[in-house]
Formats: structure tokens, sequence, C-alpha cells
């Protein structure tokens, strides 16, 4: 089943003559890893950016086409393109969140870390906090490493934990969609296979859009693949066939590491 | 071989200011703390002016000090994180060069301005009108520590916050602030200690009193403008008090400047 389904979609940046993203159509499946790759400025951190509308956190940007994303209440898919409303946009994010390249932890403990989005989406009982940010926490991993110091500043934690941390803070609003943008880069190996491993598990439960630069990492742990160069999306198929059989030839120059 | 003979003079020269202006600064403090140490004494911090200690003095500047925070901190940070979170383009810039302006604006004619606004219409001197003075001194050094702590602040953070669903606001309450907190809370302690010593702006604004008073409608005493008057006095027991107020004000200054340095390098 597609989640979000990308259609005839284009975006200019502000002051920008060309749209930095031209026509791209593309489903993201439930429950599925869907991995966007590419060469550097090809577009992928905006198109991701797309997805949860954070572009609009500056002003002036243009879309075009739209961004249809299913609800699960009305059983239909609603253009997110068109959510012009300040509580229409927490909603969105609410359900779909996003991981930065570097680890953003929030200047508080651990455990009020975790429970942020919480508290904003209103829950106030305290039992039920606890129990959401413990669960959270189990489901990225972190909880053996700091359940006895979830009073503990965050900033204390390694970059790994931080970045695990930041998963589980995205995970407790319990999101359809998760979009990660280069979400290990800025880690150690060790690191970067205990998140690979997370995103696997989570995926049971939670969409996940990942951009990479990892060859490896697109092929090892996503589903679907996208290709994507100078603003186009070039191809886009199940991983196994943009690795072992890609339809397009800029597509196998790229994997095969002839350019970018 | 030209440049090599450039650069020795060069270097010379520079050398030469450096080691001029840090003589100055010695002699300046050495003789402070010879003459004020001499005639400084305990029941200094006892007594008031008009029995000849300085105790109301110091406690008038604290209090003069103090009202000035609690009118210029505020207004300052908020101006500040508007310019920085919430201003875009014209307007931010307009407030941000007009606080640089105030930065640089002799604090004599900010004495001259609260003289003409608050004192004349008022009919005398007042211990309000020096805090104001001190506040409009104060308010854009707030606003450009706040404004250039936030800017530190990794644009990513903000993002987070947002994509949890978070409004504005409460990113930058919640995050942003907080994040800067340590930054912003040294400039303010710095922007103190940079008003706590002034003479100019209250000098024909809350002037200074021989009393102990907290009395703020009334003139107001204060250790700087006491140390002008009790310098430019006639009797030799007057001008010892001046190096001991003199002495005083600037260890007060020294120790909260340190402070902040301090509390900067622990961050780091
Ligand atoms: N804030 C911005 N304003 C204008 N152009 C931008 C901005 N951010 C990115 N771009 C441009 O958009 C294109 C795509 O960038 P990006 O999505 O960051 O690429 P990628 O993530 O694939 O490396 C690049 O040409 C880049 O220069
Ligand atoms: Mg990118």
């Amino acid at each position: 089943m597609t989640l979000m389904s990308i259609k005839k979609f284009s975006f200019t940046y502000p002051g920008a003559d060309e749209p930095s993203l031209k026509n791209i159509t593309l489903p993201i499946e439930k429950n599925k890893i869907t991995a966007l790759i590419g060469p550097s400025g090809c577009g992928k951190s905006t198109l991701l950016r797309s997805m949860n509308r954070i572009h609009d956190l500056y002003p002036g940007n243009k879309y075009d086409g739209k961004i249809e994303l299913f609800n699960e209440t009305s059983k239909k898919y609603e253009n997110i393109l068109d959510i012009k409303k300040e509580n229409e946009f927490i909603e969105l994010r609410q359900k779909v969140g996003m991981i930065f390249q570097k680890p953003t932890p929030f200047p508080m403990s651990i455990f009020d870390n975790v429970a942020y989005g919480l508290k904003i989406a209103g829950i106030k009982n305290k039992s039920e906090l606890q129990d959401r940010v413990e669960n959270a926490l189990k489901g990225s991993a972190l909880w053996k490493e700091v359940h006895d110091r979830l009073g503990k500043s965050a900033m204390g934690l390694s970059g790994g934990q931080q970045q695990r941390l930041c998963i589980a803070r995205a995970v407790a609003v319990k999101p359809e969609l998760l979009l990660f943008d280069e979400p290990t880069s800025a880690l150690d190996p060790i690191s970067t296979g205990a998140i690979e491993e997370l995103l696997v598990e989570l995926k049971k439960d939670i969409t996940i859009a990942i951009v990479t630069h990892n060859m490896q990492q697109a092929s090892r742990i996503s589903d679907y693949t996208a290709f994507m160069y100078l603003g186009d999306l070039v191809e886009y198929d199940k991983t196994e066939n943009i690795f072992l059989n890609p339809k397009e030839k800029q597509t196998e120059d790229y994997i095969t590491g002839r350019f970018g | 071989m030209k440049r090599l003979v450039i650069n020795k003079i060069v270097l010379a020269l520079s050398t030469l200011s450096a080691v001029l202006g840090l003589a100055f600064l010695a002699w300046i403090l050495i003789t402070l703390f010879v003459k004020g140490l001499s005639s400084f004494h305990l029941s200094l911090f006892v007594n008031d002016l008009i029995n000849n200690g300085l105790r109301n003095l110091i406690i008038g500047q604290f209090i003069l000090a103090g009202m000035a925070s609690i009118i210029g901190i505020p207004l300052g940070m908020v101006a500040g994180i508007y310019i920085r979170e919430y201003g875009r383009g014209r307007y931010a810039n307009i407030i941000r060069n007009l606080s640089d302006i105030m930065m640089s604006a002799p604090s004599i004619v900010i004495g001259a301005f609260v003289y003409a606004l608050v004192v004349v219409p008022t009919g005398h001197t007042s211990g309000f009108a020096g805090s104001i003075a001190l506040a409009i001194m104060m308010i854009p050094i707030v606003i450009s520590t706040t404004d250039s702590m936030l800017s530190l602040v990794p644009q990513e953070l903000r993002e987070a916050g947002i994509a949890l669903g978070a409004s504005k606001y409460k990113v930058i309450f919640d995050i942003v602030i907080k994040s800067a907190k340590v930054g912003i809370m040294t400039g303010i302690l710095l922007a103190f200690a940079r008003i706590v010593g002034e003479t100019a702006p209250l000098l024909f604004t809350s002037q200074t009193s021989n009393y102990f008073t907290l009395d703020l409608t009334q003139a107001f005493p204060s250790l700087s403008v006491s140390i002008y008057d009790l310098a430019s006095d006639v009797q030799t027991s007057s001008r010892d008090l001046a190096w001991a107020a003199s002495f005083i004000l600037t260890v007060m200054v020294l120790v909260i400047n340190l402070t902040g340095k301090f509390i900067t390098r622990n961050k780091k």
C-alpha cells in the first residue's frame, strides 16, 4: 500500500531561477524503507524536506504538483501542499517526523527530550508519559544504556546515542512516516550499524524514507530505491533491481561509481 | 630585503605601543591600589557618606544598576529575540542599526537626554531618572548579545523542534533560548559590569546623596558621582575617601567582569 504519493512535483527555492526538483513522481510504500540516492546537490534533501513541509519555516518557496498522504481516519489521500493553517502543519508534522544529519538533542534531560513531542501533542498524564518514553527508548535500543540516567542532560550522550535519542523522540509521537536525512554520515561505523539495525526494526510500525550517500547502506536496508540526478528522478524500483539490474545508464554509472 | 626591514619596524612599533598601553594601565591600577588601600578601612562599609563612610553609596550604586537591569534586560532580550528569530529584512535591520548607534552614543549624551525627558518635567533629579539612563546604556548591549548568541544556535535545532510539531514560539522559548542561555547570561553580566561603574549618565539624572535612602523619586546616592564630587573637593580627607571609593568601585567591576569571563571559559 502507498502511504505517500508524490505526483508531478516541482520545487523552487525563493529567488532561484530554476526549480531544484522537476516533475517528480514517486510513491512511498507503507512499512517499507525507501532510499533516495544520487550525487550531492541533486535535490534529495529538498525532496525529503518537502514531505513534511519543513521548508515552510522559510518564506517564499514555490511548490507545484501534489504530495498526497493517506489519511487513516478518512481513508482518503490528502494533498499536503494545500496545508495553510498552523494547526494543520502541526498535525502533518506529528504524522511525518524527521531526523537530521547531525544529532539534535534539546538542551534538557533525556526524559524531557523524548517527552517533548508528547507534551506538545497534549499528553499530560504522568504515567502515560513515562510509559511512552520508556517504550520509545526501548524501541530505539537506547533503554539499556540510559534507563538509570533519564534525568541527566542529553548533551552528555555520545553522538550515536544522541542520534538514537532523536529517533526515540520522533518515534514517541507515533508518526506514520519518518524522514531521515543522512542520519549516519556524522557517526562511527558501530553507531551506524546500530542505527541501520534499528531502522529495519522500526519499519514494522513506521514507514521510512532515507537520504543516504552510502550505496552499501541503501542496498543493505532499503526495499525501494530512487535515484535522482540534477533535480530529476531518473529511476525508481525495488532496491535489488536498482543495484543489480538498473534500466537507466545514468543509474548504472552512479552505482558502479563511475561518477558522483 | 626591504620587506624584512619594514617587517621589523612594524613589529617594533606595535610592540612599543602595546608596552606603552600596558604600562599606563599598570600605572593607573597601581596608583589606585596604593592610594585606595592606604585610605581603605572596614568602617567605610558601615558608615554613610555623611559620617565619612561609603555604605549608602555602594548600596545606592547597586540599586541604580539593579533597577536599570530590571528595565533594560527584558526590553533588550525581547528586541534581540525579535530581530534574530522573527524579524525578516527591513525592520530587523533598522532595529539592529539603531541599537548599534545607541551602543556608541557617548554616555553623557544619554545623561542629557534623560535629563530633558525625565528630570526637567518632574522638576528634580531622581533615582528613577538615573536608572532609566543606565537602562538606555544597557539595552543595546543586551540586544547585541542576545542577537549574536541566538545566531550561534544551529538551525537544525529549530527545525528539529518544528519537525516534532512544536510551534515557532515554543521552539524559541523551550529550545533555542535554553541552548543560548549561558552565553546570554554572560553577556548580561558583562553589560551589568559596563553600567555599574558609569558616572556620566547619573551626573545630572540621579546625582548623589550623602544619606542612605531607598526612595527612588529623590536624588539617589551613587559611588561614581560621589567620587566625582569628592575628588574635586578641597579637603584632603575627601580626596582620600575618593581614592578608597575608586578602589572599591574598580574591584567591584573587575570581579563582575572576571566572573563573566570565567563562565564563558568554563562553557568552552
Ligand atoms: N536554501 C536554499 N536556497 C536556494 N537553493 C538551495 C537551497 N538549498 C539547496 N539549494 C539548491 O538546491 C539543489 C538541491 O540541493 P539539496 O536538496 O540540498 O541536494 P542534496 O541533498 O541531494 O545534496 C542544489 O542545487 C542546491 O544548491
Ligand atoms: Mg542533502
